[in-house]
């Protein structure tokens, strides 16, 4: 049965710093299995919309719901108990814990052992259990006792969407997954990204368009916190201004 | 499993090395027997700290607020109390510096950093004002005289020897409780705050009462140390909960290695040491204090405990080179495009 709400609507949701319009009058729907990339250049505001849309800083103006509950002043960890996930542009694990220990971290994040006190971590199977698959997946298994600060950058930028996947997310926020990735590694990460769940919703920041293009099918331009354009990414692609100015392509 | 077992090992040698403690301990002269003593009182204040600092990130300097409150309490029941039991005195120590705790936490974690040392720094100094200050209560200057220990079911604990067993006992159960803490759940989520608090937001924690849970723990367990030192000195004074119980306890953890419980224990064994021999020397014995603190943030940054271990896996490695090269670090570099 689809859901009829959106997942995630932002209405008009704008933030300042001091004097700088940040993020302008922004309004977003993403529903049951959507895939919406925002694309801008730098300083667009795009990390700052997902620094909105997770509660990490608080909006100016508008409303942001999640599964048409406003949420707008509810702080960061009760929107990711709603189902709602995020990676960071700039890659923040744990460097000093284990791979198998950034990923325990992510897996009982909302689960209620985590605040148990008395009884050893080790002895939580189905949160190993769970681990051990996210790991598998990506074969990241075999690094399990490596500590993170020792993993190539690739490694950890999957990492990075691994902790996002880990807690079973209904909305996953990805601000630009493949930055500094090789080519090949950038490929990796768009199939991957398509061989996750159909029904997940997908927000995704990213410079690199063909790992956009390859993974979504609503775009949203930004510039200088105002949405330029929304529209299928056929239509952005092809749209000339967004060409002209962004793009480089002329 | 290859962890487990080591992990089985260490428990090994650490109930190995305090069972060594308690046999050779006796045979000592009083006076080393009272620090040895002392050490343990310590070590318990050092561990409890270490949850707040090593494994949460949060250094306190406010430490010796509960050690106060549990040794005045202690202090004012067995003087005023005829007949007082152990039990009351813990219960009434741990109940006071959980209350206590309880309330500070709400001021204090909120503050980060420096912030964080100048608020818990401020208790301390508070707590200080309070016992010098409030005559009626805490004896002021004079302090309180003649806390003797009840027995423990019918035995004396007036023995220096038996008060050393009893310590014993106390402390290696704050360290079992400890350290089932910090392989729960729960303490692996402190390590995540340390290392990453947003990103812990982010996984879904609410990280202020993770925070705050850990800081009315760790006061509540440095209330028990109030407790035994009150007893094993028999005496308790302003200078005896001044801000350099704080700031000595903070060495402790800082000296033995953060984040592993025992090395905190360790450091307390030397600063206590230090404290009662170099001072027979030496008037000014806080230069020695403050040299080892700088010392130990120079060159020993994970401890002494830290260093073997750093050691030790090192010499590991050396040895396995060839069946396993360990994975040379690469430092990913930061970009923002
Ligand atoms: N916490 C903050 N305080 C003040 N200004 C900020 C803050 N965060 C972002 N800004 C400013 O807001 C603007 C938008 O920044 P933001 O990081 O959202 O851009 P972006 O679109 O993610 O860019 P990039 O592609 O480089 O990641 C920039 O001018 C930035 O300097
Ligand atoms: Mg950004």
């Amino acid at each position: 049965m689809a859901e009829t709400q959106p997942r995630l609507e932002l209405e008009a949701v704008s933030k300042q710093f001091g004097g700088l319009h940040a993020v302008e009058d922004v309004n977003l729907r993403l529903r049951e299995g959507g895939r919406h990339g925002i694309l801008g250049p730098n300083g667009a505001g795009k990390t700052t919309l997902f620094n909105l849309i997770t509660g990490v800083l608080p909006t100016t103006s508008g409303r942001i719901s999640l599964f048409g509950q406003d949420v707008t002043r509810w702080p960061t960890h009760k929107r990711t108990a709603m189902g709602m996930a995020r990676t960071f542009q700039i890659t923040s694990l744990f460097p000093k814990l284990t791979v198998l220990d950034n990923v325990l971290l992510a897996v009982q994040g909302l689960r209620r052992m985590k605040l148990m006190m008395f009884r050893p971590l080790a002895s939580y199977k189905d949160v190993y259990e769970k681990a051990e698959k996210l790991l598998t997946d990506v074969n990241f298994w075999h690094l399990r006792d490596q500590q993170v600060r020792n993993l190539s950058h690739g490694e950890q930028r999957q990492l990075e969407v691994v902790l996002g996947l880990a807690s079973d997310p209904k909305v996953l926020l990805l601000d630009e997954p493949s930055a500094g990735l090789a080519t090949g590694e950038s490929r990796e990460m768009a199939d991957f990204l398509n061989s996750l769940d159909k029904d997940l919703s997908i927000l995704i920041i990213e410079h690199d368009l063909d790992v956009l293009f390859g993974v979504v099918s609503q775009i949203t331009v930004l510039h200088y916190g105002k949405v330029l354009l929304e529209g299928p990414s056929d239509q952005v692609r092809n749209d000339q201004q967004v060409n002209e100015i962004y793009l480089g392509k002329g | 499993m290859s962890r487990l077992s080591s992990e089985l090992k260490q428990v090994f040698w650490v109930i190995a090395a305090f069972g060594a403690l308690g046999a050779v301990t006796p045979f000592f002269d009083d006076y080393t027997q009272t620090i040895i003593t002392r050490a343990l009182v310590f070590a318990i204040m050092a561990m409890s700290l270490d949850i707040l600092m090593g494994y949460t990130g949060l250094r306190s300097m406010g430490h010796g607020v509960y050690f106060a409150f549990g040794a005045y309490s202690t202090a004012i029941l067995v003087t005023k109390v005829k007949g007082v039991g152990l039990l009351t005195l813990f219960g009434a120590g741990l109940g006071l510096s959980f209350l206590v705790a309880a309330f500070l936490g709400f001021l204090a974690i909120r503050a980060v950093g420096v912030y964080f040392l100048m608020i818990t720094l401020s208790f301390s100094m508070v707590v200080w004002g309070l016992a010098y200050r409030w005559h009626t209560v805490t004896g002021g200057d004079n302090g309180i005289a003649g806390i003797l220990p009840p027995p423990l079911f019918g035995i004396s604990l007036q023995n220096p020897v038996a008060f050393f067993y009893f310590t014993l006992g106390v402390f290696l159960i704050c360290l079992g409780l400890l350290y089932l803490l910090v392989k729960s759940p729960f303490g692996k989520t402190l390590v995540g705050i340390r290392e990453g608090e947003a990103r812990m937001k982010m996984l879904g924690y609410n990280t202020w009462l993770h925070k705050y849970l850990a800081f009315v723990i760790s006061g509540t367990f440095a209330g028990i140390s109030g407790v035994l030192w009150a007893m094993l000195n028999r005496f308790i004074a302003p200078t005896d909960v001044e801000l350099v119980t704080s700031v000595e306890a903070l060495l402790m953890v800082a000296l033995g290695g953060p984040a592993t419980l025992v090395g905190p224990a360790i450091g307390a064994a030397i600063v206590m040491f230090l404290r009662y021999w170099v001072s027979t020397f030496i008037e000014r014995w806080y230069l020695i204090l403050g040299a080892t603190y700088i010392i130990t943030i120079l060159y020993a940054r994970e401890g002494i405990l830290g260093k073997v271990e750093g050691l030790l896996a090192w010499r590991k490695a050396g040895r396995e080179a060839g069946a396993a090269i360990p994975r040379v670090q690469k430092q990913p570099e930061e970009i923002r495009t």
